[in-house]
């Protein structure tokens, strides 16, 4: 049988390549956003996973709240990526030095 | 080696796999596509860890509506990806070395016996007529019903957010004012000309003939 650990384990992995995400991709809005994709997965395969070996539903709700959360936030940073887009044509965070727009 | 045994691996390495290449695939388009290859194989993870109808949110919401979104928002824009892509080799050592320190701090208190199968043994698993929708459902209408009712509140402010932000009005398109059209008087569109009858008779006397 599958221990815990191996889910945790697997959640830590996801979560670093997220943050190495972050790190790599860090003048690219896009890639940004789907690297916070990518932690939140990890976060819910650990909520997941102690939700089956616990016994205990609830983490499965807090998962369906963090999807709900997660969906309203890319649309969100979608939205604010096409206004940026549109009003400096470009989405490299280094050009993005201006507060107004 | 059992069957789950066999998923679970089989679908981790995929995973790891697939989200490895969504942060250091070049084309953006790519990324997304890693990125759904992603998030079906945890789908399929959590199918094993008996949450079928989270693993169905996940496909019909993350890979069905938001990853379109992100592939209809990465085509739409003209992306220089190669000026994105500057200091991507510069910064990946030090990337490297944080998730390697990361991930040796996670597995080593991880492993550490706290959660292996000694301390917390799997459980045997519910029967054919359980209904995980059921349970869940039962749960999210009961217990957490505010939270849920709160969670609808806050997607349709994201809906609303969303459409407001990317609304643009060109100033050369032209409009109609539903306001102004029923705003308007009768006498801002009609004009009564005062003039003199003329007769048939008047007609026939001004004929130079």
């Amino acid at each position: 049988m599958i221990p815990l650990s191996h889910y945790l384990v697997l959640g830590a992995i996801l979560f670093s390549i997220g943050v190495v995400g972050i790190f790599l991709n860090r003048k690219n809005l896009v890639v940004l956003l789907m690297a916070i994709e990518l932690l939140l997965l990890a976060a819910n395969m650990n909520f997941i996973a102690f939700s089956h070996y616990l016994g205990d539903l609830a983490g499965q709700v807090f998962v369906f709240f963090i999807l709900t959360v997660a969906a309203a936030e890319s649309a969100i940073g979608l939205a604010i990526l096409i206004v940026v887009f549109r009003s400096r044509r470009t989405i490299n965070v280094q050009d993005l030095d201006r507060l107004q727009g | 080696m059992s069957f789950l045994q066999f998923a679970f691996y089989f679908f981790a390495m995929i995973l790891i796999g697939a989200a490895a290449r969504v942060v250091t695939v070049r084309n953006p388009v790519k990324a997304a596509l890693y990125l759904v290859l992603a998030f079906f194989s945890a789908a399929c993870i959590w199918i094993t860890l008996e949450a079928e109808f989270l693993a169905i949110v996940l496909v019909l919401v993350y890979v069905g509506a938001v990853m379109v979104l992100f592939l209809f928002v990465v085509m739409m824009l003209d992306i220089d990806v190669a000026r994105l892509r500057e200091g991507f080799a510069r910064y990946l050592p030090v990337g490297a070395v944080v998730a390697a320190v990361m991930v040796i701090e996670l597995g080593v208190v991880l492993t550490s016996g706290r959660f292996d199968l000694e301390s917390m043994p799997r459980p045997s698993g519910h029967g054919q007529d359980y209904s995980n929708t059921r349970e869940v459902g039962l749960l999210l209408y009961t217990d957490y019903v505010y939270a849920f009712e709160l969670a609808a509140v806050l997607l349709l402010v994201a809906i609303v957010a969303a459409i407001v932000l990317t609304l643009r009005r060109r100033p050369t398109t032209l409009y109609q004012s539903p306001a102004r059209q029923v705003r308007v008087t009768k006498a801002e569109r009609l004009r009564v000309v005062q003039m003199p009858s003329e007769s048939r008779n008047k007609e026939n006397q001004g004929d130079p003939s």
